[in-house]
């Protein structure tokens, strides 16, 4: 019986021994196996959680009623936008898109994903109310035959209840991209009091020609007060469906003046096309294009300005797309070719700054070392880069790119 | 002597827990007796039981610290192990901003002047149509950027390696590369349906020595091989390029000609034979840790990101400081060029601390 009292208490012990290794094998097999997995999740390409210094874009908008008033300028983590800040106070711009009730989900709501988020106010306008988009209920019926109708109740119903917080105001579709910082650049040469519209010039029909509907247009609110002057006073009317011809002939007859949108090299910044269009597309000589751009046509890259305002036909993936390119997607330190002179508004402080003598120095000391490689442009010695001549940069570059031009 | 029931008995220091029973004296004999062998009996059986019980108790404790002992044991091993295997499966990002602000300027030049590329891309006349774009556009950008082809075409120049087979093509392309490098100390190598962003791969590889061994761009595993992709790009430093014309002399590790009857995609050769020299892959990324080589093309990430994540799609798509993009169309390409080097909102600067010149004969950055 001892014999067997110890055997037993023996195979008890083994027992004992194998139960419990077991049972905490098991239990920390489930531990260190989720544990495992969440760092093979965190490993994989998904983007590791957003730390504190890079937050997704602030959405800082307030509703008021039916328009989204930005209360932010929005910012990339690590980029110095104080120019762009400047103007966003400087150049207040309310931007309305012409819409429907069947374009909401389709079309506006990208639009109001990306670039309207840089606007000052936006307000997109339907022949129906919509508070939860929200959209501003204009009381018109939808289709081709109604654009007038809807961009005149539009523009009275901004100047009506918007009048005081913005200094222009753009119209767009809802398949338009702006680049509304590079609007503001174009406009800051100019004040809100003076009569003028700006847009992608056409020729026919209209002495002093008209702007394209779809590449978007923009009046200063001297411009608007007049095109609501004109249409209680009856000189304006709806005398046609053909929205951008109609806002042309009547803001011609109230004296308000169509502005060259071009930038200093004479480049388009409103676009009536896709990108891709402008850039590769060879138009067909019977093209109704040729005949109704103001200013000569440029094809291949010298189309389209560094400071693109806007482009049509424009959709949802597209949208997306131009606003990677053209907030996100960068080459590291590259000197871009032109180099935009500083609007006049800006105090002179704003643009005599650190890059510019890092970049000079640099310069400097490369060229001491004076190795003939493709980073080194020799021309850019030519370049001074001090902080009151940044024409003198503008002109240097103007005069590269002409040269290449006529060679 | 009789006990109850509940009773210990001090000498045998065992307790009764069923029934009483008496042992000596002689009315309790027979009884005695029986009850004794039972009681003996049950008072083994209890103290087998509690003996058994308290060593299966003790048993139970001891296995579960064996077990817990074991498995920090295991885990410390695999623990430098993986971290052995984590180092290899690197994840290389750029310098941070931090750390290039601390730098002295005339370190900052020199590194400008390290941080060269030779590009070498690898055409066929079957891509004609790739091969003029990317002669168009973004080789123009890299230090020196040399064509290689299988067979000579009228319409571009060129070095024809006169070699239909794709390894022995790319090993000529790097033996080459290497004896005509010059003083450029990265490389990288591409197909021209690849597009890529030159200066955000100098940004990558500022801050590594070239002298030190690198093979860098997307990687994928093959079994128990990381190697990189070949559609999204392949760089390789100075060190690695040297290693590798090196194990090219090896036929029987890494061989011109395989004897096999299946080909090995030469992504996966190049892997091997690179690992035989020590060399491993590691994954290009931001400091977000987003990929910035990417095989698709621009349109095709932003879809995919408009279905995954509606609410943030630029933002979860692709990295601002993406280097390479794959499977676009020449006029897709042109966009690109104007989206990457041109097209920017007015006002937003970003006073990084290296300079890059726009190239000399290009009218389309």
């Amino acid at each position: 019986i001892v014999t067997m009292k110890a055997g037993n208490s023996r195979c008890a012990f083994s027992l004992g021994f194998l139960v419990g290794s077991c049972t905490l094998y098991v239990f920390l097999r489930q531990v260190w196996f989720e544990k495992s997995f969440s760092w093979k999740l965190d490993g994989k390409s998904n983007p590791a959680p957003l730390g504190p210094e890079q937050t997704t874009p602030d959405l800082t908008w307030k509703v008021e009623g039916s328009a989204l008033i930005n209360l932010k300028h929005p910012h990339q983590p690590g980029e110095d936008s104080h120019i762009a800040d400047e103007l966003f106070e400087k150049v207040r711009i309310l931007c309305w898109v012409m819409t429907g009730p069947s374009n909401l989900q389709s079309k506006a709501r990208h639009v109001k994903a990306t670039w309207s988020r840089h606007c000052n106010v936006v307000l997109f306008m339907s022949s129906e109310e919509d508070r939860s988009f929200p959209t501003v209920g204009l009381d018109t019926g939808e289709g081709r035959d109604q654009l007038y109708w809807k961009t005149i109740r539009a523009f009275h119903y901004a100047l009506k209840n918007h009048g005081d917080e913005a200094d222009w105001f753009l119209k767009t579709d809802d398949d338009t991209f702006v680049v509304v910082d590079n609007l503001r650049w174009v406009l800051s040469n100019y004040t809100a009091e003076q009569p003028i519209y700006f847009g992608k010039r056409f020729k026919p029909y209209a002495k002093q020609g008209y702007m394209s509907g779809g590449a978007g247009y923009v009046l200063s609110k001297e411009a608007l007060r007049r095109f609501v002057e004109g249409f209680s006073t009856k000189v304006c009317t709806h005398t046609t469906s053909v929205e951008d011809l109609a806002m042309g002939q009547c803001l011609e007859k109230m004296g308000v003046v169509a502005g060259d949108s071009r930038d200093t090299l004479q480049r388009e910044t409103f676009h009536p096309f896709i990108p891709e269009h402008h850039l590769t597309g060879k138009f067909s000589k019977t093209f109704w294009y040729w005949n109704y751009c103001f200013y000569p046509i440029v094809e291949g890259p010298q189309c389209c300005s560094d400071l693109a305002v806007s482009f049509h036909y424009v959709d949802p993936e597209l949208m997306y797309t131009l606003e990677y390119y053209t907030y996100r997607l960068r080459p590291y330190g590259y000197r871009h070719r032109y180099q935009p002179p500083v609007p006049a508004v800006l105090p002179l402080a704003s643009h005599t700054g650190k890059p510019t003598t890092e970049a000079q120095r640099l310069d400097e000391r490369v060229n001491e070392k004076s190795v003939p490689t493709n980073t080194m442009n020799p021309r850019a010695e030519k370049v001074k880069t001090t902080g009151t001549s940044h024409k003198v940069t503008n002109a240097a570059q103007g005069r590269n790119i002409t040269d290449r031009s006529t060679a | 002597m009789r006990w109850r029931a509940g009773e210990t008995d001090s000498r045998t220091d065992t307790t009764f827990l069923l029934f009483s029973g008496c042992v000596y004296g002689n009315e309790c004999d027979v009884v005695a007796s029986k009850c004794e062998h039972s009681s003996v009996l049950l008072k083994g059986l209890q103290s087998s039981m509690m003996s058994e019980g308290s060593s299966f108790m003790k048993g139970m404790i001891l296995g579960g610290i064996f077990c817990l002992v074991m498995a920090f044991f295991e885990t410390f091993n695999s623990g430098t192990h993986s971290e052995g295997r984590e180092h290899l499966h690197h994840h290389l990002k750029p310098v941070s901003k931090d750390e290039l602000q601390k730098l002295s300027e005339s370190q900052m030049s020199d590194w400008t002047l390290q941080v060269r590329v030779y590009c070498l891309i690898m055409v066929t006349p079957k891509l004609l149509v790739h091969w003029a774009t990317a002669n168009d556009t973004w080789s123009k950008h890299c230090d020196k950027s040399v064509f290689y082809t299988s067979e000579s075409s009228k319409a571009l120049e060129a070095i024809d390696l006169q070699e239909q087979d794709e390894w022995a093509r790319l090993r000529k392309a790097i033996k080459h590369a290497y004896e005509n490098a010059g003083d450029l100390r990265w490389f990288f190598v591409a197909r021209p349906t690849t597009y890529a962003i030159i200066e955000n791969l100098k940004y990558l590889v500022l801050d590594k020595d070239p002298s030190q061994p690198f093979y860098i761009g997307h990687t994928e595993k093959s079994g128990e091989l990381d190697y990189v992709e070949y559609d999204s790009g392949i760089v390789l430093s100075y060190e690695a390029m040297r290693r590798l014309i090196e194990i090219f002399k090896d036929e029987d590790r890494c061989p011109e000609r395989g004897h096999a009857l299946w080909k090995t995609p030469e992504e996966k050769q190049l892997a091997t034979c690179l690992k035989y020299t020590g060399v491993f892959a590691e994954n290009g990324e931001d400091a977000q840790g987003k990929g910035l080589f990417n095989k698709k093309s621009v349109s095709s990430l932003i879809s995919d990101s408009m279905g995954q994540n509606p609410a943030d799609v630029v933002e979860a798509c692709c990295s601002d400081m993406a280097i390479t993009f794959g499977g676009m169309s020449p006029s897709q390409i042109q966009v690109l060029m104007y989206g990457v080097y041109r097209l920017r909102p007015y006002g937003h600067d970003f006073h990084d601390s290296l300079t890059f010149l726009p190239p000399n004969d290009s009218d389309n950055d």
